[in-house]
């Protein structure tokens, strides 16, 4: 049964396309863009049908609007601040509540000190399309591990969600490439949206541009592009 | 849906950057946005792009009564909609005060101005007027919607024509288009409007704001000028106080642009009538270049970050000379039924900052030549395909007024906060 997954991937496949299967032998995990009914598989985004050994599938497909998944971490803002929990746009159809007992070391005396407009980096507990997201700021064995409110300066600017699974792949070679070019701080959530933080305003402009102009670009022309930009910042 | 709302983040670096004269998308103070003139199939279609932002214009005409205080004249009217598909943030059937505001701007502009003939769309006194409408939709929301819409709105009226009217005693004949040919309306002048945002209490002043400068300035003011100079309304909203050189100045920086602006118009609508008489393709299909999955994707402005010293310097050095405002504003034609100005505009900031940085280090001699010579050359270069919409506007405020020329440029060293910095490069030049 995997078979008919296995012959198309990295083909291009539209919603609607079913796979079925005669034996049950096999397990197959469905990942974004892939859903399970009954017997078969249908796919559900457009997009190219990837594969992880051993039997992983999903759609890679380029989208702008964000759909909040469990587990993902994205970068939210504050829009109201509600007794006990404060509520994020994260770019999804609902705002996603946050609990201000969701950070680290936070407890009913001691809150954590998030104004309206800040930005939170933070991760679904709670992602499902009947409820009502959650986020929290903590692992789950309490830390922080890089979550929490934002510090000031820096610039929030958004890119589309391919982009963003690109920065985030692991050995993503645009990292690499955008690395050498100057020194920065990046926060990648997966909603499309970007931080970054240089040294002056103008590197960060920089960065929000290259960023936005890379995307549609092939590796050597990117890598030109860079270069150029390498050369040319002090 | 909501609309994303604006972090705190954002706001702060947005202020910042304007204190440094820098925009988001790499624009100048005084930059508008790539602008995009596309006529429809249909007489009186129009689509305009100014940047992301998307406006489409319609007009149609029907016979209806004149109003019994105006028995000779025909009658206007404009209706400007917010739709959910230029922003989530727009509702449908909801008068949001930016509506109204859009709307009664629209008709100011338009129809107070008195740009087209209203008596001319007569065709019987008293009984049956001409009533031509026009619907102004907006089809993406990047900032400036007052800008595009007027374009639109004034580009869609200079394309329209009417049905011709033939009266035989009581009777009144309109004959469709394959009988007699179509009129086109008597249009005097043509407004267009010219939006500026003031930050920091009016500290700072920028040209054509995009979306998000739109949501942290403080005030906005909005003139409506013709090429003639004359100003058909003017606005101020956001409840700042304005000095009377703001004001004076602003409508300086909308003369030019309405210049500019209008010739782009009248290029779209000859090159439109030549490809209409030609007999050739035109409408919004075929200026869409290429069908491929790609034909929708922005270039966006690429850094130019190369060579800063050489390039800079032939900026500083070609700034001078810069007297004619028609080498700046000649639009490019893409394709049929089209015009557009400043197409892969190549951003230009940073280059002032870090060319006197380096300057400082070591003085530059023998790569000035060159620098020239490259520059000349890209100058040619653009005239060919792409043209820059003027970089240092002001060197063209200037002209409009010769005999305040001193003055102005007095004033401008002395009001260092809101200068284009080309010029206060040109004058720290000599000093070095």
């Amino acid at each position: 049964m995997a078979d008919c997954l296995k012959d198309k991937v990295g083909s291009v496949l539209l919603p609607g396309d079913i796979f079925s299967f005669e034996s049950k032998e096999e397990k197959v995990i469905c990942g974004p863009g892939l859903r399970r009914n009954g017997d078969e598989i249908l796919v559900c985004k457009s997009g190219i049908l990837r594969h992880k050994q051993p039997n992983m599938y999903w759609i890679d497909s380029q989208q702008k609007r964000y759909v909040p998944a469990k587990g993902e971490s994205v970068i939210g803002i504050v829009t109201v601040k509600s007794g006990d929990v404060f509520k994020v746009d994260v770019g999804g159809s609902e705002l996603a509540s946050l609990s201000y007992l969701a950070f680290e070391g936070a407890t009913k005396r001691n809150r954590p000190n998030v104004q309206v407009g800040d930005l939170v980096y933070a991760q679904f507990l709670i992602a499902n399309k009947d409820m009502e997201p959650e986020l929290v700021c903590m692992d789950s064995c309490g830390r922080a591990n890089g979550m929490g409110v934002f510090g000031t300066g820096g610039l929030l600017f958004r890119v589309s969600l391919g982009l963003v699974r690109r920065l985030l792949a692991p050995q993503s070679e645009l990292v690499k490439e955008l690395d050498r070019a100057f020194p920065f701080e990046m926060v990648v959530g997966l909603n499309g949206r970007v931080w970054v933080k240089a040294q002056s305003t103008q590197h960060m402009l920089i960065l929000a541009s290259l960023l936005e102009t890379c995307e549609n670009m092939t590796a050597p022309q990117r890598q030109a592009l860079f270069r150029k930009v390498a050369h040319s910042a002090p | 849906m909501r609309e994303t709302p604006l972090s705190n983040c954002e706001r702060q670096f947005l202020l910042k950057a304007i204190e440094e004269k820098k925009r988001l998308d790499g624009r100048q103070t005084y930059d508008y946005r790539n602008i995009k003139i596309t006529f429809g199939t249909d007489y009186g279609c129009c689509i305009v792009d100014l940047g992301k932002t998307r406006v489409l214009a319609q007009v149609s005409c029907e016979l209806v009564a004149p109003k019994e205080n105006r028995p000779t004249e025909g009658i206007l009217f404009f209706n400007l909609e917010l739709s959910p598909m230029a922003s989530p943030a727009f509702e449908l059937g909801r008068q949001s005060e930016l509506l109204v505001k859009l709307n009664r701007l629209l008709e100011r502009c338009l129809r107070n101005s008195k740009c087209i003939d209203t008596e001319s769309l007569c065709v019987v006194s008293g009984e049956k007027v001409w009533q031509i409408r026009v619907d102004v939709h907006v089809l993406n929301h990047e900032g400036n919607i007052m800008d595009a819409a007027s374009i639109a709105a004034i580009a869609a009226l200079c394309h329209f024509r009417r049905p011709d009217v033939g009266i035989q005693g009581e009777e009144v004949t309109v004959y469709s288009t394959d009988e007699r040919d179509p009129i086109p309306l008597s249009i005097y002048h043509m407004p267009i409007c010219v939006s500026f945002s003031f930050f920091l209490q009016g500290t700072y002043l920028l040209v054509d704001p995009c979306e998000r400068e739109e949501r942290v300035m403080d005030g906005l003011l909005v003139i409506a000028m013709n090429k003639h100079r004359e100003i058909c309304s003017i606005q101020s909203s956001g409840g700042i106080m304005l000095l009377r050189e703001q004001v004076l100045r602003c409508s300086k920086i909308a003369s030019v642009k309405v210049s500019e602006i209008t010739d782009l118009i009248n290029r779209a609508l000859e090159n439109d009538k030549k490809v209409r008489t030609e007999g050739g393709k035109f409408g919004f299909a075929e200026s869409i270049p290429k069908q491929r999955i790609t034909v929708l994707k922005s270039d966006g402005a690429l850094l130019e970050v190369t060579n800063l010293e050489q390039k800079a310097e032939g900026i500083a050095s070609g700034a001078e000379p810069i007297s004619d405002l028609g080498r700046a504003s000649s639009p490019v034609v893409r394709a049929p039924g089209t015009a557009q100005v400043g197409e892969s505009l190549e951003n230009a900031w940073g280059l002032e900052q870090l060319e006197e940085e380096e300057e400082e280090e070591e003085p530059v001699d023998q790569t000035m030549d060159e620098g020239q010579e490259k520059e000349e050359e890209s100058l040619y270069h653009k005239k060919g395909e792409v043209v820059v919409i003027s970089d240092s506007e002001e060197e063209d405020v200037v002209i409009l007024h010769p005999e305040t020329k001193v003055k102005d440029s007095d004033q401008q060293t002395s009001s260092s906060q809101q200068q284009g910095t080309g010029v206060t490069k040109k004058k720290k030049k000599p000093v070095n």
